[in-house]
C-alpha cells in the first residue's frame, strides 16, 4: 500500500510525461521492458494469415502485427526497436517469468484466464463460425438445430471449442486437434463435418486453405459482451495500463477501425445463424 | 524386490565361541545386519527427500507453480473428465495389448522358420520388423490415422480411436515380435533337434518344445512392454481421440491451469506403477525358482 502511494507520489512529480490510467508513467524511459530500449513481442509460429502475412510477425502486414506497431508507436518504439519471440500459445501462461513485454495470438479474454495472466482491453470483437464442404451435410445449416446434428471438431484450447461444447452442444461430443491444420486435416479425411473457428480465420481457410470449402455461417454471440481477442501480459506488468492508453488512442482516432478494415475487411457478411 | 538386507552373497564371518550352531549364528548376523541397513536407508531417506522437499519450496514462484498445477478446486473441476477420458485409454490399451500380443509372436515365428522354402515369410518378417521400428510411432499415427481415412477406401472405418489403435499395435508388434525372437533364440538348439529326433514336426517341436520355453524366458520383458504402452495410448490425443490427457489439455488452455495434467498423470502412475512392482516380482520369483541349491 504504502510502495504504491510513494508510486503515485513520483509519478505525479515526474513532470512532462503522460501518465497512465495505472498511475505509472508511460514515458519510453520509465517503461519495465523485458529488454530494455526494445519492446519485445511474442506470438505463435506459424502465424497465420490474416493475423499475420508470410509467417513474418515483422513486416506489419496482417492485422495482429499492424497493431502491435501501431502500439508501439504510441509507445515511442520505432518498428526497429520493436523485436519477436516466438510463443507458443501453451508456453503463454505457463508460471514464471515471461520473456516478452505481450503476447499477441488471438488470445480471447475470458475471466477464468485473467486470474493467471493480466490482458489488455479487447482490440478486436470476435464471432465463431463454421466451416464445411460445399459438398457435405453441414453445407445447409441455418439454424443451431441443425449445426447440432453435425460432427463438429475445433482446436485445443479455443474459445470455439467452448462456443461448441455450452452453446451448440452438438448430439456428438465435438473433436479435439493439436491445431487448426489437424482439424483441416480430420475433415478432409471425413471424420468430421465442420471446423469452428472465429469468423476471420474461417473466411482465410475456406478461400485459401480448403479447396471447395466455405463459411457456412457465423454464430450469434453469448451474452451481452462480445468475446474479445487482447493482448497477454504477465500478471501485474504495470506495462499494460500504457497499452491500454495507446489502444485507446487508436480507438478514438479511428486508426484501429482502419486497420481492421485493411485486412478483415473480407470477414464481414457470411449469414448468421439463427438459433 | 529387496528393499533392504545384505547383499545375497555376503560370507559371514565367525564371531567367537558360541553355543549356537553355525546356520543360527549365520541367520542372527543377517538380522542384525539388516536391521542396521534397513535404519540407514531410512535415514538417509529422509535427509534425501527433506532436501529435495525444501529446495521446491523455498522457490520464489513456488506459490504461482502451487496454484497452476496443485490447486484443489480446478482438481475438482476437471477429475469427471480425467477419468472418463482415462476409461478410454484403458480400453484402448487392453484391446491392443491382446492384438500385439497375438500378432508379435506369429512374426516371431516366422522369422525363425527354419529351410529355405520358408525364405519368403523369413523376408517379411525382417522387413517389417526393420521398417516399422524406424517410424516414431508419433509419424506412424498421424499418417495413418489422417492419411488413411482421407483415401475415402469404401468400408475403412475413418474413427480415430480405431486408428490409434492400428498404430500401436502395428508399432509394438515389431518391438514386441523382437522379444519373443529374443526368447525363441534363448531356447537351447539341442531341445529343438532332440524334438525333432522324436519325430515331431518342424510345427509341433515349436508348439510342444521351444515356445512354452521361449515365452517364459521373456516374460518380464513383455510386462515391461506392456508398462511401456500403457503410458504411448496418450498420444492418440493428437488424432483427436478424447482421453486422459487430451481432456487435460482442453481443461488447461481454458482455464490456464495445468492441474488437469497432474490428475492424468496420477491415473497413469495408479495403473502403471503396480505393473512394475508385479514385474519385479514375478522376475524375481521366477529367478529363485531356477536357481537351485542357493541360500535364499
Amino acid at each position: 500500500m504504502f510502495v504504491a502511494v510513494l508510486a503515485m507520489v513520483i509519478a505525479a512529480c515526474s513532470s512532462g510525461t503522460t501518465a497512465g490510467s495505472g498511475g505509472t508513467s508511460c514515458a519510453k524511459g520509465d517503461l519495465r521492458l523485458v529488454t530494455p530500449g526494445v519492446l519485445t513481442i511474442g506470438t505463435d509460429d506459424p502465424a497465420f494469415p490474416p493475423w499475420f502475412e508470410e509467417n513474418d510477425p515483422s513486416n506489419g502486414k496482417g492485422f495482429e502485427s499492424a497493431v502491435a506497431y501501431a502500439v508501439a508507436k504510441e509507445l515511442g518504439f520505432s518498428p526497429d526497436e520493436v523485436t519477436w519471440v516466438v510463443v507458443p500459445f501453451n508456453n503463454s501462461y505457463q508460471p514464471g517469468e515471461k520473456n516478452f513485454d505481450f503476447d499477441i495470438n488471438q488470445i480471447s479474454i475470458t475471466p477464468e484466464r485473467a486470474q493467471v495472466v493480466d490482458f489488455s482491453d479487447g482490440y478486436y470483437n470476435v464471432n465463431q463460425a463454421l466451416v464445411a464442404f460445399d459438398t457435405s451435410p453441414a453445407a445447409s445449416a441455418k439454424t443451431m438445430a441443425d449445426v447440432k446434428k453435425l460432427k463438429l471438431g475445433a482446436q485445443i484450447g479455443t474459445t470455439s471449442l467452448q462456443y461448441i461444447e455450452n452453446e451448440i452442444k452438438p448430439d456428438t461430443e465435438p473433436f479435439v486437434y493439436d491445431t487448426n491444420n489437424d482439424a483441416k486435416l480430420a475433415m478432409e479425411a471425413g471424420q468430421i463435418d465442420g471446423i469452428v473457428v472465429d469468423l476471420p480465420t474461417a473466411f482465410y481457410i475456406s478461400a485459401v486453405e480448403i479447396e471447395g470449402s466455405s463459411v457456412v455461417g457465423q454464430f450469434p454471440s453469448v451474452g451481452d459482451n462480445p468475446e474479445q481477442f487482447g493482448m497477454l501480459f504477465q500478471k501485474d506488468n504495470p506495462l499494460r495500463a500504457c497499452v491500454n492508453d495507446a489502444l485507446q488512442k487508436l480507438k478514438d482516432n479511428g486508426e484501429l477501425a482502419g486497420i481492421e478494415k485493411q485486412w478483415l475487411s473480407d470477414a464481414t457478411g457470411a449469414p448468421v445463424i439463427t438459433p | 524386490m529387496r528393499l533392504f538386507g545384505p547383499p545375497r552373497d555376503v560370507e559371514p564371518t565367525s564371531r567367537g565361541w558360541s553355543s549356537r550352531s553355525l546356520p543360527q549364528r549365520w541367520r542372527d548376523l543377517r538380522a542384525q545386519e539388516g536391521a542396521r541397513a534397513a535404519l540407514i536407508a531410512m535415514g538417509s531417506t529422509v535427509v534425501f527427500f527433506t532436501i529435495v522437499i525444501w529446495a521446491v519450496l523455498s522457490s520464489p514462484t513456488w506459490p504461482k507453480v502451487q496454484k497452476q498445477f496443485f490447486s484443489g478446486a480446478h482438481f475438482a473441476k476437471v477429475w469427471p473428465d480425467v477419468l472418463a477420458g482415462f476409461w478410454l485409454d484403458v480400453k484402448m490399451f487392453l484391446v491392443a495389448e491382446a492384438l500385439i500380443l497375438i500378432i508379435s509372436l506369429i512374426i516371431a515365428v516366422m522369422r525363425s522358420l527354419h529351410g529355405p522354402v520358408y525364405f519368403p515369410l523369413r523376408i517379411l518378417a525382417v522387413g517389417y520388423t526393420d521398417l516399422i521400428r524406424g517410424i516414431p510411432l508419433l509419424l506412424l499415427l498421424l499418417l495413418l490415422g489422417f492419411g488413411v481415412p482421407a483415401l475415402g477406401l469404401h468400408g475403412v472405418p475413418s474413427s480415430p480411436v480405431f486408428w490409434a489403435v492400428a498404430s500401436l499395435v502395428i508399432s509394438y508388434s515389431a518391438y514386441t515380435a523382437e522379444v519373443y525372437r529374443a526368447g525363441i533364440d534363448s531356447v537351447h538348439p539341442s531341445q529343438r533337434a532332440a524334438a525333432r529326433s522324436l519325430a515331431l514336426s518342424q510345427g509341433q517341436s515349436l508348439r510342444y518344445v521351444v515356445l512354452p520355453q521361449a515365452v517364459r524366458n521373456v516374460i518380464p520383458p513383455l510386462l515391461n512392454g506392456f508398462v511401456s504402452l500403457q503410458k504411448d495410448v496418450a498420444l492418440v490425443s493428437i488424432l483427436g481421440a478424447r482421453e486422459a490427457v487430451r481432456e487435460a489439455q482442453i481443461y488447461a488452455a481454458l482455464n490456464f491451469n495445468n492441474t488437469g495434467l497432474v490428475a492424468a498423470a496420477l491415473l497413469f502412475l495408479a495403473v502403471s506403477v503396480p505393473l512394475a512392482r508385479f514385474t519385479d516380482w514375478y522376475a524375481e520369483r521366477d529367478r529363485r525358482r531356477r536357481s537351485s541349491g542357493m541360500l535364499v
